[in-house]
């Protein structure tokens, strides 16, 4: 069994792809163009660094020396020439960088730094935790929201209202920036003390009738008022 | 995989102590290699209540500080050849401890042991903060009372913020466990249900430890709950919780009031 591996003739891809080059456009005195060249790169130097150039000659009638002495003097200044254009093709030599034609304008897009857009704050807090007593939460920005129970000897002070989906046995205060339409909602209230815009209730003046059912408090006027949610 | 166990309460006086030794002992003669780390610097309790008093040469600040190594302090239980105490100072005071020094005797004690077992003091102050800092589990000890569950509220906030895994981002696993549940008082409704308790504190039952003389007896004649009476009915109860703390599932009994003979004659009183 000798079967032979055929060498595999490798098929030569040829795509056509356009790229974004700097066109540099030099005018007489060409001595003059290349002072100006040097103030840019003392300016910001490494700009024109691994970015493609073409020369465009169209502005200037120069002999093929200039043409390649100019070329000589930008890679020393470490721009490397990608091509040139209008020139007649008899002037590039195959030692300069090739002749090119057919250029399109494009805008340069110029990359900004793009600046964080700032963020507006959020202005409600969820909590998904239980509050644990000793836990104090203030979130003077807006609501607040609990999944469990606020224990006994925790507090949740907020600048809106606060919404509480377990028991409430610790202390709540809304609308402490002053917002008397804040409210308090809970699933179950045994609160110590309930405060809206710096009106409170302790426990002993909440009605016992209300303790252990879902209510919500908010103020009427300068009066605090608590009713069952249901 | 070594387990760092903290056993805390925030009060004092809810059993702390007491279960430190009796889950230490009944994980041990299930096979477990266990210490049980005193960190009550200035009061400490466990020595006695292991019956290991009188063999106490170096202890928990002396390794903290380097005077002793670890090897020294520790001490082997008489009755269980794998459940060993480090006791903490008596003439110290709980500033003694540090951060780093726990670490380390902590990170030793994982190398060696399956179990290490911590028995915080009562409050939220350095010594508990310390006996916690480090752990992967946490039992927290309560009353059925109201004002141990507040605290033990309290606690549970603190295992779920100022403790090495909370601080990177973990949890540490939480177990409740009720001790000196009174069946008569339970049964005449004056002490706070399971129930209650479970709601307030929103976290797994590990045991219900019903209040019984044998403990108080245990603890006189310095020997774990577990290890005294083994069948008594919080020895019991401490075993299974030491079963379910090793992963297995056992059913949950709630102790219930033995009727007398009084009760039994009398159990009804006539409209």
């Amino acid at each position: 069994m000798g079967a032979r591996a055929e060498p595999k003739r490798q098929q030569v891809r040829l795509r056509g792809r356009s790229y974004v080059a700097f066109v540099f456009c030099p005018v007489v005195p060409i001595v003059g163009w290349l002072e100006e060249i040097d103030a840019t790169l003392a300016r910001s130097p490494g700009f024109f660094v691994g970015k493609p150039v073409v020369l465009d000659l169209s502005a200037v009638d120069l002999s093929q020396s200039a043409i390649a002495h100019l070329v000589a003097s930008l890679e020393n200044r470490n721009i490397r020439v990608l091509g040139i254009e209008g020139v007649e093709a008899a002037l590039v030599t195959t030692s300069m960088p090739p002749l090119l034609t057919g250029g399109r304008h494009c805008v340069v897009q110029q990359s900004k730094p793009e600046k964080p857009e700032a963020k507006p704050k959020p202005t409600s807090l969820l909590l998904e935790n239980p509050v644990r007593s000793g836990q104090s939460v203030i979130f003077t920005e807006g609501d607040v929201t609990v999944l469990g129970s606020v224990s006994s000897g925790a507090e949740i002070v907020a600048g809106g209202s606060i919404h509480i989906y377990g028991t409430l046995r610790g202390r709540a205060m809304a609308g402490v920036n002053g917002n008397p339409a804040a409210r308090i909602y809970c699933q179950k209230i045994e609160a110590e003390l309930l405060a809206i815009d710096g009106y409170y209730q302790t426990a002993e003046q909440i009605d016992v009738t209300l303790r252990n059912r879902p209510a919500q408090a908010w103020l009427e006027g300068d009066i605090m008022k608590i009713t069952p949610l249901n | 995989m070594a387990k760092v166990l903290v056993v805390t309460s925030g009060k004092g006086g809810v059993g702390k102590t007491t279960s430190t030794a009796a889950l230490g002992a009944a994980l041990a003669q299930s096979g477990e290699k266990v210490v049980v780390v005193d960190f009550d610097v200035g009061l400490r309790n466990l020595d006695l209540v292991m019956g290991a008093e009188r063999r106490v040469v170096f202890d928990l600040i002396n390794v903290v500080q380097g005077v002793a190594k670890l090897s020294q302090a520790l001490i082997r239980d008489k009755r269980l050849e794998n459940l060993w105490l480090l006791p903490a100072s008596q003439t110290r005071d709980k500033d003694a401890l540090t951060d780093e020094g726990v670490g380390s005797i902590i990170a030793e004690l994982r190398t060696k042991f399956d179990w290490i077992i911590c028995d915080s003091p009562a409050g939220i102050e350095r010594g508990a903060t310390l006996a916690m800092r480090y752990a992967d589990e946490a039992v927290i000890v309560t009353n059925p009372e109201v004002s141990s569950v507040r605290d033990s509220d309290r606690i549970i906030g603190m295992l779920d913020s100022k403790t090495v895994k909370a601080e990177k981002g973990e949890q540490v696993k939480k177990h409740v466990l009720i001790t000196r549940y009174d069946t008569a008082r339970a049964a005449r409704g004056e002490m706070l249900t399971i129930e209650d308790i479970l709601e307030i504190l929103a976290t797994p039952l590990l045991g219900i430890i019903p209040e019984s003389q044998d403990v108080l007896r245990a603890s006189n004649v310095g020997s774990p709950v577990t290890l005294n009476n083994a069948a008594s009915a919080p020895a019991r109860a401490y075993t299974d919780a030491a079963r379910r703390l090793m992963g297995e599932t056992v059913a949950m009994l709630v102790p219930t009031a033995r009727k007398g003979l009084m009760d039994r004659l009398l159990g009804r009183r006539a409209a």
